[in-house]
């Protein structure tokens, strides 16, 4: 590799990072956030057999599971303005990266909800709780604790996906990578520079994901010394 | 008045017919041992009774107030299984609840007492069951004999006019059923009204008042305990005694031990 290539992927690292900062890290949150309430209200009318809305649950995984996301993405951005609908790129690509998520979390969510025994259920309503109370108290607590690790999966799998937003023109870090491409030549260290920092913000995630399951598995100790201070 | 009666439950799954009308009546105060073998519709009687399952058809009579099983509405089911209660054969413990506050949510929740008077009432309801100990276990860090007694106490802790139980012990190692009928037995003491089925001869013998023999969805024998174990009167009421090894002679008691081979 000569100096130039060097030089290139010293100088890029603050353009390239920037908008992953601005841009990736921040359009995941987002994304992720109205995938979570989606998910779960697709898992929850499903888990509860709601009529109708059921039925409509299965038909919105069916649609965003079988077709690709960048599909999706380019029927939002480039084929709705057509019949006159115009939706910023940034817009664009919350909405449709979190709603085709949410058809993968949601079908995480609904089997973790599902693998609650019924039997809690039921001793639920044999103590007089309502059906509300024990979606909050019982089933979804011991429900999220399962869907964890898969939703964390989740999580760091879509960081990586909003690098498609590039195709609909979001300055993400990808799209950003690819305009210092054109003007230095340079597509190989700095693709693979982006690839670091992307992995860096993986591994970031991942150990989030370590810290927060043990978190769920010794939040019964704290508990417990909790209720001898208030006893 | 009896405290509950029922008249001609009926209830099917599919083409099986479980229930082929039952009737059944408890007192107050009384123990109505429901034995029979495996499979004659015990427990979903027990939970057509208590609305976990949908009766067919027939007539629940709860203090008085009469109810059409399969017209019941959801605000009266609410409010009558408020003054019932439900042990379970594998105790449906809530997982991510310690024992007190397994005991403490349906009565926070469910019947609406302040958080504090809660707590006191459900560490007393533990401390009859012999869980003083425990209050701040989870589930998983209990045996299955202490998980029952918690589903026990959580049943006693609002005070129900009856406890449903079903087979409580049969998940139970020998030596822990011994604690658990223990503690049932000293709720029978204290007048709880119970109607329970069991497979534990020796508890059915010895604490409870009446026994109902169940076979095939129908009552095939009840009456008084005594007269029940020393005097069966049906043919297939003999050949089940027989068949779980009970013995007729008078010695009574202490065999809860051996009754659950
Ligand atoms: N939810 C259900 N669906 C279909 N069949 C059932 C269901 N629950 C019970 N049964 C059947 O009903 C019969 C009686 O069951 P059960 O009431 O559990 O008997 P017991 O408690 O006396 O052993 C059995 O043949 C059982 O297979
Ligand atoms: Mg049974």
């Amino acid at each position: 590799m000569d100096a130039h290539a060097w030089q290139v992927f010293a100088q890029s690292f603050d353009d390239i990072l920037i908008p992953g900062l601005c841009m990736t890290i921040p359009l995941t949150v987002a994304a992720f956030s109205l995938c979570m309430v989606v998910a779960l209200l697709l898992a929850m009318v499903q888990y509860a057999k709601v009529p109708v809305l059921r039925q409509f649950a299965r038909f919105y995984i069916w649609i965003f599971r079988g077709t690709p996301l960048l599909v999706q993405l380019f029927i939002v951005y480039y084929g709705l303005p057509r019949v006159g609908i115009v939706i910023h790129e940034v817009v664009a690509a919350i909405a449709v990266i979190g709603l085709n998520y949410a058809a993968y979390c949601a079908e995480t969510i609904r089997a973790a909800l599902e693998s609650v025994p019924v039997g809690q259920v039921e001793a639920g309503y044999c103590t007089g709780l309502s059906y509300i109370q024990i979606m909050r108290r019982i089933v979804l607590p011991q429900a999220m604790k399962t869907a964890f690790p898969t939703l964390s999966n989740s999580l760091i799998s879509m960081l990586k996906d909003t690098s498609l937003a590039a195709n609909i023109t979001v300055m993400e870090m990808l799209q950003k990578t690819k305009q210092i491409v054109a003007r230095t030549y340079e597509p190989l260290v700095l693709y693979i520079e982006v690839g670091l920092i992307y992995l860096a913000f993986s591994t970031i995630l991942t150990w989030l994901q370590g810290r927060g399951e043990r978190r769920l598995s010794t939040h019964r100790v704290k508990r417990r010394r909790n209720e001898n201070a208030d006893a | 008045m009896p405290m509950l009666e029922v008249k001609g439950i009926t209830k099917g799954f599919g083409t099986l017919d479980v229930l082929r009308g039952v009737d059944l009546t408890v007192e107050r105060g009384d123990v109505v041992a429901i034995l029979g073998p495996s499979g004659s519709g015990k427990t979903t009687l027990l939970r057509c009774i208590n609305f976990l399952e949908t009766a067919d058809a027939g007539t629940l009579v709860f203090d008085g107030e009469s109810f059409e099983l399969g017209h019941v509405s959801k605000r009266d089911i609410a409010r009558l299984r408020k003054k019932t209660a439900f042990v379970f054969q594998n105790y449906n413990l809530f997982s991510n609840k310690t024992a007190l506050e397994n005991v403490t949510e349906g009565l926070i929740l469910g019947h609406k007492m302040p958080k504090t008077q809660a707590r006191d009432v459900g560490r007393r309801a533990l401390d009859r069951v012999g869980l003083s100990d425990r209050y701040d276990y989870y589930p998983d860090q209990l045996s299955g004999g202490q998980q029952q007694r918690v589903a026990i106490a959580r049943a006693i802790a609002p005070e129900p006019e009856i406890i449903y139980f079903d087979e409580p012990t049969s998940a139970l190692d020998p030596e822990l059923t011994v604690e658990v009928l223990a503690v049932m037995r000293r709720l029978a003491e204290d007048g709880m009204t119970m109607l329970v089925v069991t497979h534990e001869m020796g508890f059915a013998r010895t604490v409870s008042n009446r026994v109902i023999f169940m076979e095939d969805g129908v009552v095939a024998e009840s009456g008084p305990s005594k007269e029940f174990f020393e005097n069966p009167k049906e043919e297939r009421t003999k050949a089940f005694l027989r068949s779980i090894g009970t013995t007729m002679a008078g010695e009574s008691g202490k065999k809860e031990n051996q009754a659950k081979e």
